[in-house]
């Protein structure tokens, strides 16, 4: 961990954030626009910033690119 | 074109053969509305289980029928807020992917909530949390900056924040307790108490930039 990354995990990023909620409602379009092969982050940079700045988001993004992939469970 | 993609207001795309059935169903009477609930409620158990087993590492304490509840739990929870909020899913991802982040959000909070339920959250009087993070920062290979850094942070948290925003800071993003953890002892959301999160790290990150303790790349 770099000085540049203890920061940004105190401070977080800064600029724009869709928050909790914002990212919530967009992830499921942010994850299967991702697995299509879509840049998400450069569509819904919002989205982006939120899942680098909040844990418990990233979290369940990553739950949730699991299960999209799957599909059927 | 279907019903459902028919009255769809502007903005909503055209739902998949899958997914326009979920919500025909879910937005139908009677039985068929039931048996659409019951559905969801079996597809959202499976989400929440599925989930739980991703993150078994992270709880390998909570196992049997405790873990069952909490996904049961989880599912019922999952399917109020698909029901509370089926009127904003526009069709811009499959339904049951939409569906899956609520199982996923509400299994994720009760996980942590469970698993912190006997701690203790930090304060910004305990001075543990500085010797943790300065030893943390110096194992992780930080600069000796950090040490000065850490001497303007800390200053900057009793005099620029409120007492909620230095109260969730120091337990979030000092000392790693989960949000959801936060927001259950402060009977609040995980969104409300990351908006003070996210407030008070703008506060810091201005109040740090002005005296010269972050780069210029951290401005924006």
């Amino acid at each position: 961990m770099t000085d540049n990354d203890l920061t940004t995990r105190l401070l977080g990023t800064g600029g724009e954030d869709a928050g909790c909620e914002g990212t919530l409602a967009r992830l499921a379009e942010y994850v299967e626009g991702e697995l299509s092969g879509v840049e998400m982050a450069e569509l819904l940079p919002a989205v982006a910033k939120h899942l680098r700045n909040c844990p418990a988001c990233a979290e369940d993004y990553g739950g949730l690119v699991e299960l999209a992939r799957v599909r059927n469970i | 074109m279907g019903k459902s993609t028919q009255n769809a207001p502007a903005g909503r795309q055209e739902l998949d053969a899958e997914s326009r059935e979920w919500i025909d169903g879910l937005r139908a009477t009677g039985v068929d509305r039931s048996r659409a609930l019951q559905r969801l409620h079996d597809l959202l158990l499976r989400a929440a289980r599925a989930e739980a087993h991703r993150r078994r590492h992270l709880y390998p304490e909570i196992v049997g029928v405790e873990l069952d509840d909490l996904c049961r739990q989880a599912a019922d929870d999952a399917v109020v807020a698909v029901r509370a909020k089926l009127d904003e899913y526009r069709g811009a991802s499959r339904f049951t992917t939409w569906a899956y982040a609520f199982a996923i959000f509400e299994v994720s909070v009760k996980l942590r909530r469970h698993a912190w339920r006997r701690g203790r959250i930090p304060t910004a009087d305990d001075d543990a949390t500085w010797e943790r993070l300065t030893e943390r920062a110096g194992i992780m290979g930080a600069r000796v900056e950090s040490a000065e850094l850490f001497r303007a942070l800390r200053d900057a948290i009793a005099e620029e924040l409120t007492p909620r925003q230095r109260q969730v800071f120091v337990a979030v993003a000092l000392n790693d307790v989960e949000i959801d953890v936060v927001a259950d002892q402060l009977s609040s959301t995980r969104g409300a108490i990351y908006k003070v999160l996210h407030d008070a790290r703008a506060k810091l990150r201005h109040r740090l930039e002005r005296e010269g303790h972050l780069g210029q790349e951290r401005a924006r």
